[in-house]
Formats: C-alpha cells, sequence, structure tokens
C-alpha cells in the first residue's frame, strides 16, 4: 500500500512538470500584453513600459523564463501580480474562504440532494418519485448557472427584494447578525450551483445504483429475508458508490477553481473571478499559479479516487 | 475661430453677455478642455473663482457608510503606480493631490493653500517656474506631519527611472526645490504654458516620504505601503482585496472642516456594468455606480424605478475613425503600413472627403449611444459665432458620390467604383463591442450606396489593444484601411493628445509600434503649429493654436470625428457627489453626503 502511494506520487511529478510547461509556452504565446493599457495612453512615455518590461523579465527568451518560474516556484516562491504586484499566493489565500465556503457548501447541498434522491428513485425506477425527479434533474442539468442566476436575480432581488445579489466579502455585522447576512447573500449562487450539480449527479447515482440493483447478491440478500434498508446501504449503495466516487473526485477540484460565470454574476470574490480578470488581463504569474494549484489537486483527487475505491472494494488491491 | 475671436468671447465673459459655463462649453465643442478655457479666463483676468460645491453636514461624521461599486475593482493603490481610471479612483480614497479640477476647469485647493496665480505670485511671469504654497497643519494617516519635503521626494521617487512610475510623464521635465516647510517651486526647464500638471489631479496624488523613502527606484514593488496606504485624505485605510473591495473608514483628524460626512466607505468591483447600473438605479443596494458603458435604453428603463439617477458628465473621450494614409497591403522591409508606402485611394482628398460624408452620426447618436455618446461638436449648446465651419459635419450620400465622380473613380460592373485599376474596396476594424459593430454597420451601408466597398473585421478588445510588436491585428500596427476607437483625452491640458499627429510619432516597426502617430498622417504645418503651442505663454494664443491644429485635421480628414463619450455614473437620488470630467470620480470624496 504505502510503496503503491509512493510510486503513484513519484509518477506525479513528471506530469506535473509537463502540465506546467504546456501551461507556461501556452500563455507566452498567447496574444496579449500585460501592460497594453500603457501603451495606449499618450501621457505615459513608452520608456515606462520597457522598464516595467525589463524590471520584470517579460523580454527574456520563454525558456529562461520558464526556468526562472520554476526554480523559484520550487523554493515556494509564487512570484506576483504584474497587474497589482501583489504576491500570487497571497492573491489566492485571500480568495480562497470565500471559495471553499460557497462552492463548498454548493458541492455538500448537491450531495445531500442527489445520493437520496438518486437512490431512493432507483430503488423504485419508474414510480411517481422517479419521474417527477427525473424531470427535476433534466430541468436542472438543461438550465445553465448564468441563466438560473439571472432569473433568481430578477425575482428574488428586483422583483421581491428578499436578497442582495452583490456579494461582499467584508460584512460588517457580527454574531448571528452576521451569519443571517451570510447566509441570505450565499443563498442565491450556492442555489444555484447546487441545483445544477445535483441534477447531474442524480442521474449519474440513479444509473448506478440501478446497475447494482439487479445482481443477484441482492436478490440473494433479500431473499434472505434481510431488512430493505440493510439491503439497499449495505448491499446496494455501497457497491453503486464505486462509479460515483471518481466522478465526484474528479469534480471536487472545482470547489478550489471556483465557478466562473456564478461568481461574476454574484460578484463572489472568488478564485474564479480571479482566475478570469487575471486572464482578461493578462497577468501571467496569476494564471499560471491558480491553473498550477488546480492541475496538482486534480492530480491528488484522482490518487483519492483510488484508495477509496480499496475502502469501498476490499477485493481491488494495490500493488 | 482665430486668436481675434477668442479675445472677442473672452470680451462677452467679461461683459456678462455670455456665461463662464457657456464659454467653457463652447471651447470644448471646438476640441479644447475646460481647464484651459478656464485658464484662458483667468489670463485675460476674467475673475474665476471655483464655485463651492453644496455642503450642509454641520459635523463629522453620522452618515453611515457609503457603498460605492466600481465593477472593474482597484487593483493596485499605489497613485504612481496607477494606470488606468479605477486605479486612480481607488487611491483617491486615501492620497490627495496639491489641487484638483472641478467640472468648469477650475483648480480647487486640495493640499495646497491656494492656488498659484501672478497676482499672488505663485507663478512667474515668464512661465518658467510655479510656486506653491502647501496647506499648514495637515497630518498623514499615522500622524506624520505633511512638509514640502514630502512633494520634493515624490518628484524624486517619480523621476527615478527604475520606480517604473507611470506618471513619470508630468514629472520627468521639472524640478522640484523646497523653499521652506510649507512652500515648494517646481521650475520647468523651459517656458511652460501649462504649468498645472505636476502635483495636480489625477497624477498630482501625493505619497509620504517616511513610508516610501526606503522603496524609491529598483525595490519600489516591495513597499509595504502599496497595499496599505497612509495618505492625507478623507478615509483611513481600513482593507484591500485587489480587484475585490477596498475599505476605509472616516479619518478623525482630516483637514477639512466637518468632512467626511460618511463614517466608513467600501468600493467594491466585479461583475459587470449593467448589473452595477441595476445595484444602484433599481434595488438601490448601492450609493454610487461608475463607468456605466451601458445603452442608454438599459439606463432609461433603469431609472424608471424611481431609486437613482443617471450623471452624464463632459470628458474628453471621443468615438472617432481613423484613415490610413500608407499602404496596409504592401510589405515594406517586413512591415506593412510603412511609412515608406502611399495609401493608393485614401490619399486621395475626394474619397477622404465622401468617405467623411458617408458616416450618419446623428444615426450613431440616436440608435445606438443615446445620451451616452454625443454626435460631435455641433450638438453643444454653443453660441452661434463659436461653431467653426470645419467642425460641421454632414451626411449625405448624393455629395459623396458626386464628389468621387467628379474625381474620376467610375463604378465597375460590379457597383464598386475604380481607378485607373485600383478600386474603392476598404477594410474597416474595430474591436469587438456590440455599438461599434452596430456603428460598423452603419457606415457598411451608406459607403455601399456610394460605391465604396467595405469589409467590416472585428478584432477582441485584448488583442487590438495590446502593444504586441509581433501581432499584426493590434490597433498601432493598423495593417488595414479603416479603423476606428476611443481615444481618451486623460489630460487637462491637449498639448499631449495633440502628439498624436506629429510627424516625428509615427508609430513604426523602429520604435514597436509605440509611435503616438497611427493615422500615419505627416503634416508640416500641423508640426509647427504644435511646436509654437509649446511654447506659446498666453492660453488665448494658445488655444487658438489647438484649433488651427484640430482644424487642419478635420478639413485634410486625418481622423472621422463619430460620438464624444462623456462619463456615465449613477448615483442614488438622496446621495450628493460632486464629480467632474477632468479628474477622478473619487476627486470630491471629501464633499460627499447624504440627504437624510
Amino acid at each position: 500500500m504505502s510503496r503503491y502511494l509512493i510510486r503513484r506520487l513519484l509518477i506525479a511529478v513528471p506530469s506535473l512538470l509537463g502540465i506546467s510547461l504546456v501551461l507556461f509556452t501556452m500563455l507566452a504565446l498567447a496574444p496579449g500584453d500585460p501592460f497594453g493599457e500603457l501603451a495606449t495612453n499618450p501621457a505615459i512615455p513608452p520608456s515606462v513600459q520597457a522598464s516595467l518590461r525589463l524590471k520584470f523579465g517579460l523580454d527574456d527568451p520563454i525558456p529562461v523564463r520558464y526556468l526562472h518560474w520554476l526554480t523559484a516556484m520550487a523554493h515556494g516562491d509564487w512570484g506576483f501580480s504584474f497587474v497589482s504586484r501583489m504576491d500570487v499566493d497571497k492573491l489566492i489565500l485571500q480568495r480562497l474562504p470565500t471559495t471553499i465556503g460557497v462552492i463548498g457548501a454548493s458541492q455538500i447541498v448537491a450531495l445531500l440532494i442527489a445520493l437520496p434522491v438518486g437512490v431512493y428513485a432507483a430503488t423504485r425506477p419508474y414510480s411517481i418519485f422517479d419521474q417527477i425527479a427525473s424531470t427535476f434533474a433534466l430541468m436542472g442539468f438543461s438550465l445553465p448557472p448564468f441563466f438560473t442566476g439571472l432569473v433568481f436575480i430578477l425575482v428574488f432581488s428586483v422583483g421581491l427584494n428578499w436578497f442582495p445579489f452583490v456579494f461582499r466579502s467584508d460584512l460588517s455585522a457580527s454574531g448571528l447578525a452576521w451569519w443571517w447576512e451570510e447566509f441570505k447573500q450565499c443563498l442565491m449562487p450556492i442555489t444555484v450551483l447546487a441545483t445544477f450539480q445535483a441534477a447531474t449527479w442524480t442521474r449519474f447515482v440513479r444509473s448506478a445504483v440501478l446497475d447494482v440493483i439487479r445482481l443477484d447478491y441482492v436478490t440473494t440478500a433479500r431473499s434472505k429475508g434481510l431488512p430493505e434498508s440493510g439491503v439497499v446501504l449495505k448491499h446496494i449503495v455501497r457497491n453503486a458508490l464505486i462509479p460515483v466516487v471518481t466522478l465526484i473526485a474528479l469534480q471536487l477540484p472545482i470547489v478550489f477553481s471556483g465557478a466562473i460565470v456564478t461568481e461574476q454574476i454574484f460578484r463572489v470574490p472568488g478564485i474564479g473571478s480571479l482566475l478570469i480578470s487575471a486572464i482578461l488581463a493578462n497577468d501571467t504569474p496569476v494564471i499560471m499559479g491558480v491553473t498550477f494549484v488546480f492541475a496538482c489537486l486534480v492530480v491528488l483527487f484522482n490518487l483519492m479516487a483510488d484508495l477509496i475505491y480499496g475502502w469501498l472494494d476490499p477485493r481491488i488491491s494495490y500493488r | 475661430m482665430n486668436e481675434q475671436d477668442l479675445r472677442g468671447l473672452i470680451e462677452d465673459v467679461r461683459r456678462g453677455k455670455l456665461s463662464r459655463r457657456g464659454f467653457t462649453r463652447a471651447m470644448v465643442a471646438l476640441g479644447l478642455t475646460a481647464p484651459l478655457a478656464t485658464q484662458m479666463l483667468m489670463h485675460s483676468g476674467v475673475a474665476v473663482a471655483a464655485e463651492k460645491p453644496v455642503y450642509k453636514p454641520t459635523k463629522r461624521g453620522g452618515g453611515g457608510a457609503l457603498k460605492v461599486l466600481w465593477w472593474q475593482g482597484p487593483t493596485l493603490l499605489n497613485p504612481h503606480f496607477a494606470v488606468g481610471t479605477k486605479d486612480q479612483d481607488g487611491s483617491r480614497l486615501f492620497y490627495e493631490p496639491l489641487a484638483g479640477w472641478d467640472p468648469d476647469g477650475n483648480l480647487v485647493p486640495v493640499l495646497a493653500a491656494e492656488i498659484p496665480t501672478v497676482d499672488n505670485g505663485g507663478l512667474a511671469e515668464d512661465g518658467t517656474s510655479v510656486t506653491w504654497k502647501l496647506k499648514q497643519g495637515v497630518k498623514w494617516h499615522d500622524g506624520h506631519p505633511f512638509t514640502a519635503d514630502d512633494c520634493v521626494f515624490n518628484w524624486e521617487y517619480v523621476t527615478d527611472p527604475a520606480t517604473a512610475a507611470v506618471t513619470i510623464g508630468s514629472y520627468q521635465d521639472v524640478k522640484v526645490v523646497k523653499v521652506d516647510d510649507h512652500t515648494i517651486r517646481v521650475e520647468f526647464k523651459k517656458p511652460s504654458p501649462f504649468w498645472a500638471d505636476a502635483f495636480v489631479g489625477s497624477v498630482g496624488m501625493v505619497i509620504p516620504k517616511h513610508l516610501y523613502e526606503p522603496y524609491k527606484g529598483a525595490k519600489s514593488r516591495e513597499a509595504p505601503a502599496n497595499l496599505a496606504p497612509v495618505g492625507t485624505g478623507p478615509y483611513l485605510f481600513v482593507d484591500f482585496k485587489p480587484g475585490d473591495v477596498v475599505q476605509g473608514k472616516l479619518n478623525p483628524d482630516y483637514h477639512m472642516p466637518n468632512r467626511p460626512y460618511f463614517d466608513t466607505i467600501e468600493m467594491k468591483g466585479g461583475g459587470d456594468a449593467v448589473s452595477a447600473a441595476r445595484a444602484v438605479l433599481q434595488t438601490g443596494e448601492y450609493d454610487f455606480a461608475w463607468n456605466l458603458q451601458v445603452e442608454d435604453e438599459i439606463l432609461k428603463r433603469l431609472e424608471t424605478s424611481g431609486k437613482g439617477r443617471v450623471e452624464i458628465l463632459p470628458a474628453g473621450s471621443i468615438e472617432h475613425i481613423q484613415l490610413n494614409n500608407t499602404d496596409p497591403w504592401t510589405e515594406v522591409d517586413g512591415e506593412r503600413s510603412s511609412i515608406k508606402t502611399k495609401h493608393p485611394f485614401l490619399t486621395d482628398p475626394a474619397v477622404r472627403q465622401a468617405l467623411n460624408l458617408l458616416v450618419d452620426r446623428a444615426s450613431v447618436q440616436q440608435y445606438i449611444y443615446g445620451r451616452t455618446g454625443i454626435a460631435t461638436a455641433n450638438y453643444v449648446n454653443a453660441p452661434e459665432k463659436v461653431v467653426s465651419k470645419n467642425t460641421h459635419y454632414e451626411f449625405n450620400v448624393d455629395k459623396a458620390i458626386k464628389l468621387l465622380d467628379e474625381a474620376g473613380w467610375k463604378p465597375g460592373a460590379d457597383g464598386v467604383r475604380a481607378k485607373n485599376g485600383v478600386k474603392l474596396k476598404a477594410v474597416y476594424q474595430t474591436s469587438i463591442n456590440a455599438p461599434r459593430q452596430k456603428t460598423q454597420a452603419i457606415v457598411k451601408q451608406a459607403c455601399q450606396k456610394a460605391g465604396i466597398e467595405v469589409e467590416i473585421k472585428s478584432v477582441t478588445a485584448s488583442v487590438f489593444f495590446s502593444s504586441d510588436v509581433a501581432n499584426l491585428d493590434t490597433y498601432p500596427h493598423f495593417a488595414c484601411d479603416l479603423q476606428m476607437y476611443t481615444t481618451t483625452m486623460t489630460q487637462p491640458d491637449p498639448g499631449v493628445f495633440m502628439r498624436q499627429f506629429l510627424s516625428s510619432e509615427v508609430a513604426s516597426k523602429a520604435n514597436k509600434f509605440q509611435g503616438r502617430n497611427i493615422t500615419r498622417w505627416q503634416s508640416e504645418e500641423y508640426d509647427k503649429l504644435h511646436q509654437a503651442s509649446e511654447k506659446e505663454l498666453d492660453p488665448v494664443k494658445r488655444a487658438a493654436l489647438f484649433i488651427a491644429m484640430n482644424d487642419l485635421l478635420i478639413k485634410n480628414v486625418v481622423v472621422i470625428p463619430v460620438v464624444g463619450r462623456p462619463s456615465v455614473a449613477a448615483a442614488a437620488n438622496n446621495l450628493h457627489a460632486p464629480l467632474s470630467g477632468w479628474d477622478n470620480n473619487t476627486y470630491a470624496l471629501q464633499d460627499w453626503y447624504r440627504d437624510s
């Protein structure tokens, strides 16, 4: 087991290096310029732009720039944003709590909806409950978050005036009042994200459970006279979870990268909005920082998924 | 409109026949700025006292929270690194200049005790220096006194090329000398007509010497105060998340009495312009929103909710079409639109005049921009005699056709006109932006009627406005026949703005396309006028020179102005927020208050 873990971690190193190389080259070759705004402003002499480019090492050849970035990263130096001149790790850390709070909560809510609904629907296929669940799921994943987001704003903010639609990371209240305010402003973005995610997951859980429910050992368990709840939880769900775990593990890094569109609509200062503004401003160090952490998380969660398989199904062994 | 006419107008103002505001408006219509207009009046001895904005609160604080929305939030808070208005506006919460520009172009003292004039001895008669008296008793937020040393340090800090300050253009040609603890003298290398640049307005914000001194030059990025400003402004720094939020709280030691009114300020960033307008005008969640590039129809609809109002301020931005003087389709030494080439048909004055007649500005304003884009100068309510004949515009397809016929451009079998084998086929590019694409369509349609084939091209804004030397699609490369965008007159004085048509400023491969003359139009007459304007100390004569330059541009159809873009903001109905088109949106933040 530990040998397996070490081997997997070692394999991860070259793949992460490869990812970083590809990312860096693509960003370096892409059109655009972090100092474009300087060039269009007649009041700023061109020499300012030249000295900034020199100062930030933008005129070096791409391989040299990549090596600089890599060695600095190995020392734990993430570089600094060209736009705000702030350290990249600080920028990311500033936005991490909001991202994890909002996106994390939405994923948990989605899971809390998808698991019971999916399992219950599968144990009673084509019942009225299943039909209703399927209809809602279809609606849920057919409606893109930017659409539901705008509809929510129009109904609940503009129409009913119940919730604010501008997310504030600096609520001034404290204690219970703070929680109430936070709840009010989080409700719409979390609901938008959770319904979309829950819809997809519900369909997935349902079909995974349906696959298992017809197998012989389930019939055997039932004929032994075991209570239905035991059969469902111990025999069906545990086995049906393997594909579901893969799907969720692969999607969890999204919690870090944020939800770009939803964050933009509700002005949630998450990592998604940091990424999109960095891309628009050609702020390479920030884009590299965010995407690289994202790549690391994908690799890590893949590994975790593989480990969870072993726990769910002891027949799987690691060599 | 020559010097004589200008003097006549100034005389009218003196006699009270023309209001000062009317005069300023007339000057703006001629392509000059309000600050320059005020300078002209001052120089001619017409008393100009800045009207004090109404300020009712009788004590400091007690106004609760002020929530403003900048849909692109500030990303840095060092005014000398602040490129865009968002960063300048954010820095202005905490930092202040010696003086700011009010909406009528008057200088209003902030950290200065008074505005320098020839009469009070502040301005040297020969235009070689200006002496600023600083306000006494002003304290930085950390309690240090604000003195002349701080101003001198700012000049040293900015002019060090290793600092890479974007404000260097305003400081590099002057020398700043400390006279005493509360007086500085700004010395110019040569007599300078425009003296109110360094230490004034958005480039003039002063940073504290005691915190920035160790971080002058190459270490400028590392200063902790870059992210936690300590200034002299009405609000103390609380928190800053780049692109998301800037927070401040009332400065109990602020140097103006009874100010500020609000206890806290929050400047929130992110999102888009339409929803920012909605948050102020429709739901009232926020008190103020900046730079609303939103279709006027949407703004009008949101305004009907009655929570807020739209504020439209004249400013120096103009959406215009540029005509390429060089040939974009022939490569010379690996460079398209090289100055060594001549455009096959755009160098023909008849074609240029025809194109000018084919741009339907009235429709562009009426159907696309509404209140947020005013078709050229003539829409401004100016006295009849001010309207220069040269700035008159007309939409007339028949006249264009006649012009082209007379010049020998005959329609071919495909309806496209040609002469000596050269066809009138033009590629017309701009950045991707809905109103611009609609404008392109209007121009294309009119050109088609007149037998000019126009091919429309749209480039992503981030590419079009970049300075990538290798990318042909950027606007300085101008690798096509016509292009359209907005230039912003960022400075209160047109001097720098008018450099865009100097022969020496032609954008080329040699200067990495950083030359400002994008149209590559060259005229000795223009160069001479500009040279003269840099020496002329009499603001009236200087204004006449600028008008002459402007007329040259219009007469030769170097550019076709389409619409002027005023700055648009939204404010809650009960909020008093004095704004100025010649300075930052937050230039008078200390005077903002709310009706209770």
